[in-house]
């Protein structure tokens, strides 16, 4: 850690790199520490939306003008540029409205496969009563209340990896619950909570041996927009995640399924522009990624993300995974000698993606997040969509600071003198000192 | 004052300590929990009203609204304002009529969306008046309805007339 330069990221200064983004332009705006939950975006982004809009704004897929023809050339290839981002192909990249939309396609298409809605082609996604889904405590909202609607349509049981008291789960814990039974495993690669950083290839590993029937779906929202990623080379089923935490915009999000799989699966969402032959009574679907694409794509989002994504390629995804970890890293060492202040997830000295959570004694974390943004510092208080992990850490809520290519040390350092300020100003800086004594 | 101190004021943080009320009531005429899912503060409101069967007693004194509150108790977790107008609140009803403590759940309620405009009247609201700064952020105004709204459940309930 010591080794990197908070200063910079990748070949920039991250002062410089600030200099795209307007909502910095105003120098005393507070630190913006909530990047986990939505990511500013920088000039180039919106400027990209703006220039589709205001010059190559046309239905695409839909007619024949050049105009169309030069606006579906422009979604595609946005389409293109996120794969290859990814490590997919052109085709397994499927644009939904965001990450949970992407989670519940998955979940919808096996209930309907359950169901019995679709061919032979799709009895892989055929769950039966007694047959199992594997999570874990830590999971987002989004990728497990979809998996428990799964379970209730189709009989299947719903099992929980559970986690340690800094909310941590292990490889052993997961094998436990994995069976022949197992057809679902679901987990996020980085905790949007603990920072942990799941061995993604590992529990690839561990799923084909123990639980050869089981896909594996992958909760991307917080590992895409911070590191490097390569679905085909981590070998997981299906990934999801969403454009307007990696400095794209909102109303975009992405399903990535391998391309056998997602031509396989059931649209859970039907209508124009996802089928080949359509009669009165019987529609046959496109292959992936048109089948999934019901309705009117958010075409100048998906532009834009394409446009997010040449700039953090610009800056290069281990630069930016090194940056951000560095300051997560240098918060967690300094929160150490806090008295009153608990680092959820990965202590020090463990790596941990760009983000930290605490929990404050005696201070209800809307009280501190309270505090903290009258000190200049936005961060997010709450259970963060995960309350089966608050529930397992024995808190309701936590207190979050996350980073993302434009955070600097100075924020974080004010994060952390915030915090060291809260006790005192609700009166309970004493009682602890009394206790400790 | 300074936006933290005026929301934070020292009454504010001495009834979220004090917690008055927080406490289990036996066999209330009326009890109803109430959930923020934003922030997870919870609180679960019970009462007793001067007449076990409240919604029986339409005399010709007016009818259910005017039993009164003769204990009113919560248990619950959450922030300091949560807690504090729970406690605040405790104090404030004991001993009103059903109608008079509906009044004032109303003027609280109007105080807290006034988003910080006016002068709170202290003659009704008395010691809530602390929650006026509360107002002015608008993130904070559930935390600070948590108890009141699950008051005002409970009213509905002990007060509904029997089918």
């Amino acid at each position: 850690m010591s080794t990197t330069d908070l200063d910079r990221i990748g070949a920039r200064a991250v002062s410089d790199l600030r200099g795209d983004f307007p909502a910095f332009a105003d120098r005393s705006a507070p630190a913006y520490l909530d990047s986990a939950a939505t990511a500013q975006r920088p000039r180039q982004v919106l400027d990209a939306e703006r220039d589709y809009l205001e010059r190559h704004l046309a239905p695409v897929h839909r007619g024949a003008s050049a105009a169309v023809g030069r606006s579906t050339t422009l979604f595609e290839d946005a389409r293109a540029t996120v794969a290859r981002f990814v490590g997919a192909g052109d085709r397994e990249v499927v644009w939904t409205e965001n990450a949970t939309d992407a989670l519940n396609i998955v979940a919808l298409g096996l209930a309907d496969a359950s169901a019995g809605l679709a061919g032979p082609e799709a009895s892989r996604f055929v769950l039966e009563a007694g047959d199992e889904i594997v999570v874990t405590e830590a999971e987002h909202h989004a990728n497990l209340i979809p998996w428990q609607r799964l379970a209730a349509r189709t009989g299947a049981r719903l099992r929980g990896v559970r986690v340690d008291e800094h909310g941590l789960w292990s490889l052993d814990g997961l094998a436990a619950e994995l069976s022949e039974r197992t057809r679902v495993v679901a987990f996020a690669e980085v905790s949007n909570v603990t920072g942990f950083i799941a061995p993604v290839a590992d529990v690839v590993a561990l799923v084909r041996e123990r639980a050869p029937r089981a896909l594996v779906v992958l909760d991307a929202c917080q590992s895409v927009p911070h590191r490097p990623t390569d679905f085909a080379a981590l070998g997981v089923d299906f990934a999801a995640f969403s454009g307007h935490k990696m400095l794209g915009p909102n109303g975009i999000g992405v399903l990535y399924g391998r391309a056998e799989l997602l031509d396989a699966l059931p649209p859970a969402r039907t209508g124009g522009s996802t089928i080949t032959r359509v009669t009165l009574d019987h529609a046959e679907f496109l292959p992936a990624p048109h089948r999934f694409e019901a309705g009117t794509q958010p075409v100048s989002q998906a532009v834009a993300l394409a446009e997010a994504v040449r700039y953090l390629e610009a800056i290069g995804m281990e630069a930016v995974a090194a940056h951000e970890q560095a300051l997560a890293a240098r918060v967690v060492d300094r929160l150490a000698s806090l008295p009153g202040v608990r680092v959820v997830g990965p202590q020090a000295g463990a790596p941990r993606a760009g983000l930290v959570a605490v929990g404050v004694e005696g201070v209800h974390a809307h009280d501190v997040g309270q505090f903290l943004d009258e000190a200049g510092v936005v961060v997010r208080v709450g259970h963060h969509c995960a309350q089966p992990l608050h529930r397992a850490l024995g808190v309701t809520a936590t207190t979050r600071a996350s980073a993302h290519v434009y955070t600097t040390a100075d924020e974080m350092d004010r994060f952390v003198d915030a915090l060291g300020e809260v006790r005192r100003f609700f009166g309970v800086a004493d009682q602890a000192a009394a206790v400790i004594a | 004052m300074s936006g933290l101190e005026g929301l934070y004021q020292q009454i504010i943080l001495d009834q979220s300590k004090r917690r008055n009320g927080d406490r289990l009531l036996e066999d209330p005429d009326a009890e109803h929990h109430e959930y923020n899912p934003t922030c997870g503060d919870e609180i679960t409101v019970r009462v007793k009203l001067s007449s076990a069967d409240a919604a029986d007693s339409t005399d010709d004194r007016g009818g259910p609204g005017t039993a009164r509150i003769a204990e009113l108790a919560w248990q619950g977790d959450g922030c300091s304002i949560s807690m504090a107008s729970a406690s605040t609140l405790t104090e404030l009803v004991a001993g009103r009529t059903v109608d008079e403590a509906r009044e004032l759940i109303e003027a609280f309620r109007a105080m807290l969306r006034s988003q910080g405009a006016g002068e709170p009247d202290e003659e009704v609201l008395g010691d809530a008046i602390a929650f006026h700064g509360v107002s002015k952020y608008v993130m904070r105004v559930k935390c600070a309805m948590l108890a009141w709204v699950a008051l005002e459940a409970c009213l509905a309930q002990a007060t509904r007339p029997a089918r």
